[in-house]
């Protein structure tokens, strides 16, 4: 059983950052919807954990972003020397067949642009929950805000997600 | 817009919009670089990134400056919370929109 420098990055940058991601996810947004009004019991509780999952969240979503960029990304777009097998370069390989071109032209130049919009959104939202704490119970319409802004970051991160595997399937990084 | 003593809606209204002014500065920023030669190459700041290593510093930069600056104007006082976040949410997606390749490579140059 080997696994290469590569496969362990890329397995890291999709699979353990990004299931983290989604973990977190459903438990801060079935939180948020929990804060209530009418349900104040163990609020103070609940927004503590609120607040460690957000910037938990926030966090991993930058490491997600910062080592498919920096470490993983450039071996996906490295230029093949003449004459070099092209599966060993993944961008390459895609465009060099009309078949398989629409993996990069549309999966991967839409993943790579996306996925940043994911860390940005969660930071206001972990910012926001930090600095309102127990008072969301009583702001509805921020309380709101931030599910709706949740929300759309997980949009985006799930269509970075996605094309990842789809990608890693037709062209993996080996 | 006006002041207040108690807690105010102007931090989270601060930190939504400028979240909104960074996601259209992305979109942006693809655009510019597939619409443009030169710009695609003026945002290659890392080579073995490419031009993504511009868009999104730049992307980060704006978002960052935008959040002080608002944080900086707005942090005691209470805005039309509903007003802000509606343009949040349209900057928010124009910048899903700028990232979009069908959409992005009607730009193409």
């Amino acid at each position: 059983m080997v696994i290469t420098d590569k496969e362990l990055w890329t397995v890291i940058h999709g699979m353990l950052l990004g299931a983290i991601f989604f973990m977190a996810f459903s438990g801060i947004w079935v939180t948020l919807f929990s804060l209530h009004p009418e349900r104040t019991a163990g609020v103070v509780q609940r927004v503590r954990g609120l607040k460690i999952a957000g910037w938990a969240t926030a966090i991993i979503l930058w490491l997600t972003v910062f080592t498919g960029t920096y470490i993983v990304y450039p071996w996906y777009r490295a230029k093949p020397p003449e004459g070099a097998d092209l599966t060993q370069f993944p961008r390459s390989y895609l465009l060099a067949s009309p078949d398989r071109a629409g993996w990069h032209n549309f999966g991967m130049e839409w993943k790579e642009h996306v996925a940043w919009l994911a860390p940005i959104l969660v930071t206001a939202v972990a910012y926001i929950i930090s600095r309102y704490g127990v008072k969301l119970v009583e702001e509805e319409k921020i309380r709101k805000a931030v599910i709706l802004v949740f929300t759309i970051a997980l949009i985006a991160a799930l269509a970075a997600v996605v094309f990842g595997a789809f990608l890693n399937k037709a062209a993996p990084i080996k | 817009m006006q002041q207040n003593n108690g807690p105010t809606n102007g931090p989270a209204a601060a930190a939504l919009l400028a979240a909104g002014i960074g996601s259209l500065a992305l979109g942006l920023f693809v655009i510019l670089a597939e619409a443009s030669k030169s710009v695609n190459n003026a945002l290659n700041f890392y080579n073995p990134v490419g031009p993504l290593s511009g868009k999104t510093t730049l992307a980060i930069v704006i978002w960052i400056l935008s959040w002080m600056m608002l944080h900086g104007l707005w942090k005691n006082k209470q805005v039309s919370f509903a007003g802000v976040f509606t343009v949040s949410v349209i900057l928010i997606i124009l910048g899903l929109l700028g990232t979009f390749p069908p959409f992005f490579d009607l730009f193409a140059g």
